[in-house]
């Protein structure tokens, strides 16, 4: 606990977060790096998975690229991007991290669109609705709950991995623990190190309870009940 | 079609394996010659802590998983539990543990790597066993069954496709994370490819150590998949 106590008296000094590569700047580079991958990762991620959802097919293939992302080490990624005509600098930790992000958000926006009751798409097309309008008007709605949960995976996932573009000095809270370690851990850069640690996992956490809440937010009441009654069914069987 | 001639054909590296060109090759056989004795370390080291992660977490995973099945108001505490621990950024989880584990040897890298593949095998341990159909719980119990007797004979058999997806996806992520330990030194392949990086951008260092992370990984997800076939012939059965 000798660390942990360095850590909080690190944290407690005001000039560690307002110097030049103090918290505060880290902290906003941290941020817009992952809002940048995360707004790519949609980009990418959503119209794919929505179009391959409301086509019903290429299943196979989204489960495919979500397995391959898994066994692929973000720390290969990251450097070996820079040396692409990227460059240096923040597009290629953007990329890098937009990589991880496009699975969760294309698994879930194709499951949302896949697990709606074919029975209520039979019934929007006998109402005489064309294809783009039961996208819109009926399956796009319907899967807002799964395209919520895709983005609250993603978003987790990119800001904490954000903190390892410090291996390649792409900024961000990450460079707090590495210029902890660069001190030495008996010179007092262990009280940093646990720091960087303390902070960057209170941001992820952080992250992910402000995209639960928002995830209840934008689902609407009817599917919000639904959800929460569906483990509640599954007791009595069990 | 001009870029294709510019490379000539017989420049393949298999075929001529000392000559790698001049500049900074993706990839080169050379250096894989020279180094293999380090490559081959590197890649043990990997192997070797990515299982004893993977065994240390399915021992105090199952454990887990059984007592949030046998108590149903803890299985709410313990996914959560292993929820928070799964958020928290592999790279912080290792900086809290290091200073106080010492970067000298792996243990920091071992218990984050443990701690960050319980979610996934506690998660999928719990549904392969809620997946267990009531009915032949029910016989089991008529067959006078006690609740021990009855989860070894009968509940855990079959969880065990359950248990082995969760095994798979743990495994492969593992892999991935174990290179996040070059934070201290102690990542195997991603110490190559850190090394690689901070070595003047040494593209052939960093792509070997990412190919041979990614084959590790695949390698082992098919080896596990293979004795999950073997375990569960019954499942195979059903498909056919």
């Amino acid at each position: 606990m000798n660390y942990f106590h360095e850590g909080i008296v690190w944290l407690n000094d005001p000039l560690n977060w307002t110097n030049p590569g103090g918290l505060l700047e880290r902290l906003q580079e941290h941020l817009v790096i992952s809002l940048w991958a995360v707004l790519l990762g949609c980009a990418i991620g959503w119209p794919l998975g929505i179009w391959l959802g409301h086509r019903g097919r290429g299943g196979g293939a989204v489960i495919t690229v979500a397995n391959l992302t898994l066994a692929l080490p973000t720390l290969a990624l990251l450097t070996i991007l820079p040396l692409t005509p990227l460059g240096f600098g923040k597009p290629p930790v953007v990329v890098a991290l937009a990589v991880f992000a496009v699975p969760p958000l294309l698994a879930n926006a194709y499951t949302g669109l896949r697990q709606i009751d074919p029975e209520t798409r039979e019934a929007a097309r006998g109402m005489g609705l064309s294809g783009g309008q039961v996208l819109r008007q009926v399956e796009l709605p319907l899967s807002v709950p799964y395209l919520a949960a895709g983005l609250r995976t993603a978003a987790v996932q990119v800001v904490a991995t954000a903190a390892l573009a410090a291996f390649v000095n792409g900024g961000g809270l990450g460079e707090i623990i590495s210029a902890g370690f660069g001190i030495g851990m008996s010179n007092g850069g262990g009280g940093q190190i646990v720091a960087g640690g303390i902070v960057v996992a209170g941001l992820a956490l952080l992250v992910e309870g402000i995209l639960a809440l928002v995830q209840r937010l934008v689902t609407p009441r009817p599917l919000r009940t639904r959800r929460r009654r569906r483990p509640s069914a599954a007791a009595p069987a069990a | 079609m001009s870029f294709l001639s510019r490379a000539p054909a017989p420049a393949w590296p298999l075929a001529a394996p000392a000559d790698d060109g001049p500049g900074n090759p993706w990839f080169s056989w050379r250096y894989v010659h020279d180094n293999a004795d380090e490559i081959l370390s590197a890649l043990q080291f990997h192997a070797g802590l990515t299982a004893r992660a993977v065994i240390i977490a399915l021992i105090v995973a199952l454990p887990l998983a059984v007592v949030a099945y046998w108590w149903r108001p803890l299985t709410g505490p313990i996914l959560a539990l292993s929820g928070v621990l799964y958020t928290i950024p592999s790279l912080a989880l290792l900086a809290l543990i290091a200073p106080a584990v010492g970067t000298t040897r792996d243990t920091s890298v071992l218990i984050a790597l443990v701690l960050y593949a319980l979610l996934v095998l506690v998660r999928n341990a719990l549904a392969g066993l809620t997946q267990v159909p009531g009915e032949v719980r029910d016989a089991a119990a008529g067959m006078g069954y006690g609740r021990f007797g009855r989860l070894v004979r009968i509940e855990l058999p079959l969880a065990l496709p359950g248990i082995l997806t969760g095994l798979r996806l743990a495994t492969v992520s593992t892999v991935a994370l174990v290179t996040v330990g070059s934070l201290i030194g102690q990542g195997g392949l991603g110490d190559m490819i850190l090394g690689g990086f901070r070595n003047n951008f040494y593209k052939a260092e960093i792509l070997t150590g990412a190919i041979l992370c990614v084959a590790l990984a695949l390698v082992l997800d098919l080896a596990l998949a293979g004795i999950g076939r073997l375990l569960t012939p019954w499942t195979r059965e059903r498909r056919s």
